[in-house]
């Protein structure tokens, strides 16, 4: 059971992977810590240490204006790319996309 | 001060001996042995009795003997005076213990062959010596390793002073006693007067031995610091981190196994993934960001408002000089690389042919280059002697201060203007400060002068070509080019080749640098480098003049017949990359930048062909254009042909696109394999590697084109200069068939030479001459010079589409023309047909009814019993 479980994870997540544009996923825990990754160990730790901090910020911001109120998504739209920030519970996915211009 | 004491003999003190020694110490001091022992002679009797016979019971080896007490009190008993043992008697009656040691004395050392030992002491210490060797030898070696071994005491006389001053009782203590008679205590007591006779007095005297004071005194000091011990406390007020260090935490392997199998993650990423499919999908579709409103218009950006948009190429300053350009025209123009608002134009003879004929023309008029600049209009600022009438010219892309030209006569010709730069520079606008200001009462003078400056060195008249010189062209300094015409990396980086083409059928390589040859004279040289010649021409060529050979020479045989081309425009492809070295045009730019040192010419040497990598990978083709009106695309490097010599390579391919003379082959600044042609009555663009003929023609125009030049920031615009005067702007992305723009009677003369110049970001020049010697500047508007966001890809776009319409134009030629033969063929393959046909079926048919005829005779014969085989002999 704990084998289809992780193929499920694995499945779920090769679906946004495989999506056109994307550059890379990671999957942070509540710590910060990156659990599961598609890019480089360096990218990877500066992306995820970066943006849960963003996130909470975030995430407090929108619940100071109406407590009823949650973060539900974070788009970053830079330059070069865009950064996807879904936060949920306990973890947070980061998706990179090239947008198509 | 207490007196010394006097000295008297002392016995030293630890010399008195305890133990049963009774002699005294004079007596065995006068002795040749120690005290405690006794030499004395034991007679055979005597030794056998006691069982010491000499070698036999007691040897050198064990000369010890240990002899009982009583058995000497016996002997001496029974023996009396006769014992041998006499005169030690005494002491064996005395002595403690039960044994003595006799020991036998092989080497004589005390006078006697054996000694009785008397003293225990002496015994113990002789039978079991305190085993000095070994452990001693130990002790020292132990201490050889690390402190140093205890040594005997030396005297130096230092016990001497001791004893001086040691304190020592010269003599006994004496000791009084005073009393009184008993019966006198408790008397009465009765005082009574006396007189005092005698009486001893004490008076003070000076004793004389305090008088003297003592002028030298030994005394020790030592030195000790003084040392403090403090302490103080900052204090911290804003704790704060400046820095830290850390490391990203990460999960080992087994945790992040755990967390993939709870749930948790599970529901997570099942909660997560619809909204992040989702945003990636809006992403997709169309980018929310892009302000279209903002990207249609782009001249509309930073634009004066005020509503005069210039469309057109505005007039912005023109250039003339009366006493230069008189009856001149401009073959050749160029703006200045570095310097802003400094151009250079070439003067040239007008009406030459006809001057041949009148005797004016011996009157020789030194032909310039002059130098124009913003600033002022009217006088040229420099002047450049030329030898003769100069027809194409170039400044040196690494070093602007050095150009060089062709001439009519075929020479090429070197300037350095590194002496006048300044003053070029100074008469930028805005910079007025700089010479004239000290020299108020000069100013006439020095404003009537113009700087001349003479040139530096010319070819070799017999060596140079021998037609006037149509097109130089400087070598990119990424690349060079060695004698036997092979491309090697260039280790200065700077440009030091110069390609001249003329139109007596033959392409010249130059090297600016000193040859191996001259290199043992160049020390001389080396020090005039700065001084100057009578005529005031820098030395920076000197080894070059009237000597100059150019490196190899490359001639344009024709194609399909004999005869050479004769080139009057060629267009080199500038080597940007090189894959070997990994250094692209960026890093080579930013290394030009970062290190501004410029290598003084005079001191570049030409470098053994063997130390340079040749490029393998570089492209060495060119294109030319002739006098004739075709483009040629060939390759300079040169061959071996049969007979082993060195040749040049027939052109890959030449199309005749102009009908007329070729006066302009110039590559588009933003594509390298783009180039621009231009002659006679139409225009083509080539690309690279197209061998099937241009991509874009023109159709042919009313005029003919005179003069063309890309814009240098737009990829899509380039200019025409026609005979009549007008200037043609086109515009390849809107109208391909037709110019966008016409404008009329720019000048009222031939247009001679068109070049476009970006001087700032605002400011776009084009330079036009015409054939009065005259110098327009005209202001290139923002929309023609500012390009559109994607306008690079378009155009590059643009252009493969045309290559493809080429091509598949070309592919429908070939088909259309095999068609056509293959439709005749079929039609010449009608008639003759049939005859031809019928005969081979006949003998087809001959042939199978004689085989059948065989076969039946065979059948026949082989029935009648006839049958020979004929097979033998036809096989035979």
């Amino acid at each position: 059971m704990a084998g289809t479980e992780h193929t499920n994870v694995e499945d779920t997540l090769k679906r946004i992977e495989a999506h056109k544009g994307v550059i890379g996923t990671i999957v942070v825990n509540t710590e910060g810590i990156p659990i599961r990754t598609t890019l480089d160990n360096s990218t990877t730790v500066q992306y995820a240490g970066l943006l849960r901090h963003l996130a909470m910020m975030a995430r407090s911001t929108v619940r100071d204006i109406d407590p009823q109120n949650d973060l539900t998504f974070l788009r970053i739209r830079s330059k070069k790319h865009e950064i996807l920030v879904a936060p949920e519970n306990d973890f947070l996915l980061i998706v990179i996309q090239n947008p198509s211009e | 001060m207490p007196p010394k004491r006097s000295k008297s003999v002392t016995s030293s003190a630890g010399s008195k001996k305890k133990g049963k020694n009774t002699e005294s110490p004079a007596q065995g001091e006068k002795r040749g042995h120690p005290d405690d022992i006794l030499p004395m002679v034991l007679t055979s009797a005597t030794q056998e009795l006691f069982g010491c016979r000499a070698d036999e019971d007691v040897t050198g080896e064990s000369p010890y003997k240990l002899l009982k007490k009583d058995d000497l009190i016996q002997d001496l008993k029974t023996r009396a005076a006769v014992s041998d043992f006499s005169p030690a008697k005494q002491i064996v009656l005395d002595y403690p213990e039960d044994e003595l040691l006799l020991v036998f004395d092989r080497d004589f050392t005390y006078d006697q062959l054996f000694y009785l030992v008397l003293t225990p002491e002496a015994k113990a210490r002789i039978l079991n010596p305190p085993q000095p060797e070994a452990p001693e030898v130990c002790e020292n070696e132990v201490h050889k390793t690390g402190r140093s071994e205890p040594k005997p005491w030396i005297s130096l006389g230092s016990e001497q002073e001791i004893e001086e001053e040691s304190f020592k009782e010269s003599r006994e203590k004496l000791w009084y006693k005073f009393s009184r008679v008993r019966r006198k205590f408790g008397a009465p007591v009765c005082f009574s007067e006396s007189n005092i006779d005698a009486y001893m007095e004490c008076v003070p005297f000076q004793d004389s031995r305090f008088r003297i004071k003592q002028m030298q005194r030994d005394f020790g000091m030592q030195a000790v610091p003084r040392m403090q011990s403090s302490s103080s406390q900052t204090q911290w007020k804003f704790k704060r981190n400046i820095f830290t260090r850390y490391t990203p935490r990460e999960l080992s392997d087994g945790d992040k196994e755990n967390i993939h199998q709870c749930e948790n993650l599970k529901h997570f990423c099942n909660s997560v993934t619809p909204r992040v499919l989702q945003a990636l999908q809006q992403e997709e579709i169309m980018n929310v960001f892009f302000d279209d409103w903002k990207a249609l218009g782009t001249a509309g950006d930073d634009a004066d408002w005020s509503g005069k948009v210039s469309e057109g190429l505005m007039l912005y300053q023109a250039f003339t000089d009366q006493k230069y350009t008189k009856d001149k025209k401009i073959s050749s123009i160029n703006w200045h690389p570095t310097i802003y608002g400094v151009l250079a134009v070439a003067l040239t003879e007008k009406k030459k042919e006809e001057a041949m004929d009148e005797s004016s023309a011996f009157e020789f008029r030194a032909s310039h280059i002059v130098f124009y600049s913003f600033s002022d209009p009217s006088n040229p600022q420099l002047l450049l002697e030329c030898p003769d009438d100069i027809y194409a010219f170039e400044f040196c892309p690494s070093d602007p201060n050095i150009i060089v030209g062709g001439c009519v006569n075929g020479q090429v010709v070197l300037w350095d203007i590194s002496a006048h730069v300044i003053h070029l520079q100074g008469t930028q606008p805005g910079k007025k400060y700089s010479l004239n200001a000290d020299t108020f009462d000069l100013d006439d003078n020095k404003e009537n002068k113009t700087p001349v400056v003479r040139y530096c060195a010319v070819s070799a008249l017999e060596s140079s070509h021998k037609a006037p010189i149509t097109d130089v062209q400087w070598l990119p300094p990424t690349f060079e080019v060695t004698k036997l015409g092979l491309p090697v990396e260039n280790k200065n980086n700077v440009s030091v080749q110069v390609v001249t083409c003329s139109p007596d059928c033959a392409l010249m390589f130059w090297d600016v640098r000193v040859t191996k040859l001259l290199s043992q004279s160049g020390s001389d040289r080396k020090q005039n480098a700065d001084q100057k010649t009578s005529y005031g021409v820098p030395e920076t060529f000197k080894h070059l003049d009237r000597t100059w050979k150019p490196l190899f020479k490359v001639s344009l045989p024709k194609i399909d017949t004999g005869g050479e081309y004769a080139p009057l425009k060629f267009s080199l492809e500038l080597y940007t990359c090189n894959a070997n070295t990994g250094r692209t045009k960026e890093e080579a730019n930013e290394n030009d930048d970062g290190s501004k040192v410029v290598p003084d010419y005079s001191q570049l040497r030409m470098p053994s062909a063997k130390t340079l990598a040749t490029l393998e990978d570089f492209n060495t083709k060119l294109y030319i254009g002739t006098e004739d009106g075709e483009i040629i695309y060939t390759d300079w490097k040169l061959v071996k042909d049969d007979s082993g010599r060195q040749q040049s390579a027939k052109p890959l391919h030449c199309f005749r696109t102009h009908h007329w003379l070729v006066n302009t082959v110039q590559r588009s600044p933003f594509y390298k394999d783009i180039i621009l042609t231009m002659g006679s009555w139409n225009f083509a663009i080539w690309k690279e590697g197209v061998m099937e003929g241009p991509i874009v023609t023109s159709p042919c125009s009313e005029q003919v084109c005179t003069a063309g030049c890309w814009s240098p920031s737009r990829p899509a615009v380039f200019f025409i200069g026609k005979d009549d005067g007008s200037i043609e702007v086109w515009n390849l992305l809107e109208k391909t068939g037709e110019p966008l723009q016409v404008h009329a009677h720019i000048t009222d003369a031939k247009i001679t030479c068109i070049k476009a110049w970006t001087a700032s970001s605002k400011q776009h020049f084009l330079a036009v001459t015409d054939d009065l010697g005259m110098v327009r500047v005209l202001e290139i508007p923002k929309t023609l010079y500012a390009p559109f966001k994607s306008e690079t890809l378009s155009v590059k776009k643009y252009f493969k589409l045309e290559e493809d319409r080429l091509k598949d134009f070309m592919k429908r030629d070939e088909l259309w023309a095999k068609q056509k033969k293959e439709a005749e063929k079929l039609k010449k393959k009608m008639d003759p047909v049939k005859p031809v046909k019928s005969l081979t079926e006949n003998d087809e048919e001959n042939m199978k009814e004689y085989n059948v005829h065989l076969e039946q005779e065979e059948s026949v014969l082989k029935g009648l019993g006839l049958w020979t085989a004929p097979a033998d002999t036809e096989d035979t």
